[in-house]
């Protein structure tokens, strides 16, 4: 037979790879590239939900700096992005190494680490909303000790910080397994060939594990700078809809959202705010993808 | 991931001296770093698994009982099931678990469907344009979500989904992800068994459905759970979409009983408990998928 199996299939039924492909396409056409492209059109209008815009230039991004709000949301996604991946780095890889010795039990210390992670972030959020509440345990306790009271999610900086801890919370498990994965590949010799030269724990975590693993760390900054930058509903739940004290906690995704939805909502203006989360996200990734290139070299 | 399934190797038994732990090469663990050892996971498990004891303790406590004492009881005086029952009279509690359950179930079919066609198309089917469906899929895949929610929003006005489950469903319900680990999963299959397949004259349908798909079974199982995991848990987009409290799903419903009836926090309590605990069993039963599931995942990035 000359023609393979292939070609074969080809003739018998012409249509058939594109009835395989087209829900697919037509879904990821549908809500995700044309949403995609309608955002970059629309940041140049003024359309609003009920009403069809007109072209307005870069009157959006105009408007953007001179917007108090705008700039209170980029801090506060920046200072998230900054507060939140290096211990989203770190912690994790520490955490794999403590559960990366086959103990007894170690299987359940692994799932019971990964369970914040099934959680939904709404009943996370509302778990550390009680437990950071005035009267809630964590003052609690603080009170038991002498420490007193402190106003967790009444004070705007401590309420940002209260925010990024609970992202790193329910973190922790996800790159956990990551890190595992990666611990897994390193090869023994590397620690025996240390532990013989006399390097003591940290010394072999600095000199061995570390290097061994440093892709893995990139893919995790990578991951969790863009996750961080995007972040919506830690803040959202602790800090209430409109951003903490005088909206002051309110995150770049938060205004987004406030802005654009609604049948009030201002879509030209949230599509400019969205190009500028596009923008800022496609940058970390090049940021960090860059730095790992460079340790390379 | 190699590491988690290794978990399971056979421990030594015990010598009659001293019980002897050897960790994964067979070398033993001396004493004190082992009591150091399950010291610092006590202390973690404390962490991230306290916060739902208190939580549940929360949701147990009757209406005389001081929640708010100091220093804290962290066991339920007299636990009563009471307040579970007052959330399903505050709010329609049963009614946006099932809004939940249906949206959920809706997006596990059709990611599983929708991505194992697609992902054989890209990995097997040989057709003009092939590449550039691939580019499409990864180029979606980078678009992050919360910058075209606005767009998804006035695309469903426009077709007139906005404030139904089916608008809920819609954006996510084949995602370019699981098309992408589909694809791979097939490529990974060796083609000497579809070729006998078809030389037996076996059609692309019937090659599809029952040699193709059986191979790929673990990774459409990670698809699932994934796609019920994420629509379970979703907030953002429900929240932007559903504005008519008789269709909310749990997480949003939540968030409602929150904004409503803040200062009743054992009634906030119970109704996290209700939207947290079905997918805790889940993992429980499932949990070799979701560690897959992360590294499938993680290596996209």
């Amino acid at each position: 037979m000359a023609l393979s199996g292939i070609s074969r299939v080809r003739r018998q039924l012409p249509t058939s790879p594109w009835l395989f492909a087209a829900p697919g396409l037509l879904v990821t056409g549908a809500f995700v590239l044309y949403p995609f492209v309608s955002t970059l059109v629309n940041s140049f209008t003024d359309r609003r939900t009920l009403i069809p815009g007109r072209f307005v230039g870069l009157a959006n991004f105009r408007e953007l700096l001179h917007d108090d709000m705008f700039w209170t949301g980029l801090r506060n996604s920046t200072l998230y992005v900054l507060g939140v991946v290096p211990l989203l780095v770190v912690l994790p890889l520490l955490l794999a190494l403590l559960v990366q010795k086959n103990i007894p039990g170690i299987t359940f210390f692994r799932s019971a680490f990964y369970t914040p992670v099934v959680a939904s972030i709404v009943v996370v959020g509302l778990i550390w909303v009680w437990l950071l509440d005035d009267r809630g345990l964590v003052n609690a306790v603080l009170e038991t000790v002498g420490v007193g009271r402190v106003g967790f999610l009444s004070d705007q900086w401590l309420l940002l910080m209260s925010a990024m801890a609970v992202t790193v919370w329910k973190g922790l498990g996800y790159y956990m397994i990551i890190y595992l994965a990666a611990l897994g590949n390193v090869p023994r010799e590397l620690h025996e060939a240390a532990a013989v030269d006399g390097a003591g724990a940290v010394r072999r975590f600095l000199s061995v594990t570390v290097p061994a693993v440093r892709s893995t760390m990139v893919l995790v900054g990578a991951l969790s700078s863009v996750a961080a930058f995007k972040v919506f509903s830690e803040v959202y739940l602790l800090a209430g809809p409109s951003g903490g004290p005088a909206g002051e906690d309110t995150t770049l995704v938060m205004l987004v959202q406030r802005t654009g939805t609604g049948l009030t909502g201002r879509v030209g203006y949230a599509s400019a705010l969205s190009v500028v989360v596009f923008a800022v996200t496609v940058a970390l990734m090049l940021l960090v993808l860059r730095a790992d290139r460079k340790e390379d070299s | 991931m190699s590491v988690l399934e290794k978990t399971r190797a056979p421990e030594e038994p015990a010598v009659a001296r001293e019980p002897r732990v050897t960790d994964e090469h067979g070398r033993r663990i001396r004493v004190w770093e082992l009591v150091l050892r399950y010291a610092l996971l006590l202390a973690v498990l404390a962490l991230t698994i306290g916060p739902f004891l208190w939580q549940l303790s929360t949701s147990l406590k009757g209406p005389t009982e001081d929640i708010y004492s100091s220093p804290p009881t962290f066991l339920p005086g007299d636990p009563t099931l009471h307040n579970y029952e007052r959330v399903a009279d505050t709010i329609p509690v049963w009614d946006y678990a099932l809004n939940s359950l249906k949206v959920a179930t809706a997006n596990v079919v059709t990611n599983c469907v929708g991505s194992a066609l697609a992902g054989y198309a890209l990995a097997r089917l040989r057709y003009r344009g092939r590449r550039v469906a691939t580019l499409a899929f990864i180029l979606a895949m980078l678009v992050p979500v919360e910058g075209i929610i606005i767009a998804q929003f006035t695309t469903m006005r426009e077709l007139g989904l906005n404030n139904t489950l089916i608008g809920v469903v819609l954006p996510g319900c084949i995602g370019a992800m699981n098309v992408l680990l589909m694809r791979n999963a097939f490529l990974n299959l060796p083609y000497e068994i579809e070729e006998a397949a078809f030389v037996d004259g076996a059609n692309v349908w019937q090659r599809f459905l029952r040699i193709a798909l059986p191979s790929v079974k673990g990774t459409l199982a990670v698809v699932a759970i994934f796609a019920f995991m994420g629509a379970w848990d979703d907030f953002l987009w429900p929240l932007i979409v559903l504005s008519d409290p008789s269709k909310f799903t749990l997480t949003i419903g939540l968030n409602y009983l929150h904004g409503t009836f803040a200062n009743d926090e054992r009634l906030v309590a119970a109704g996290t408990i209700i939207a947290v605990a079905p997918l805790i069993a889940l993992f429980a039963c499932l949990q070799r998928y979701f560690f897959r599931g992360v590294g499938e995942g993680a290596v996209k990035g």
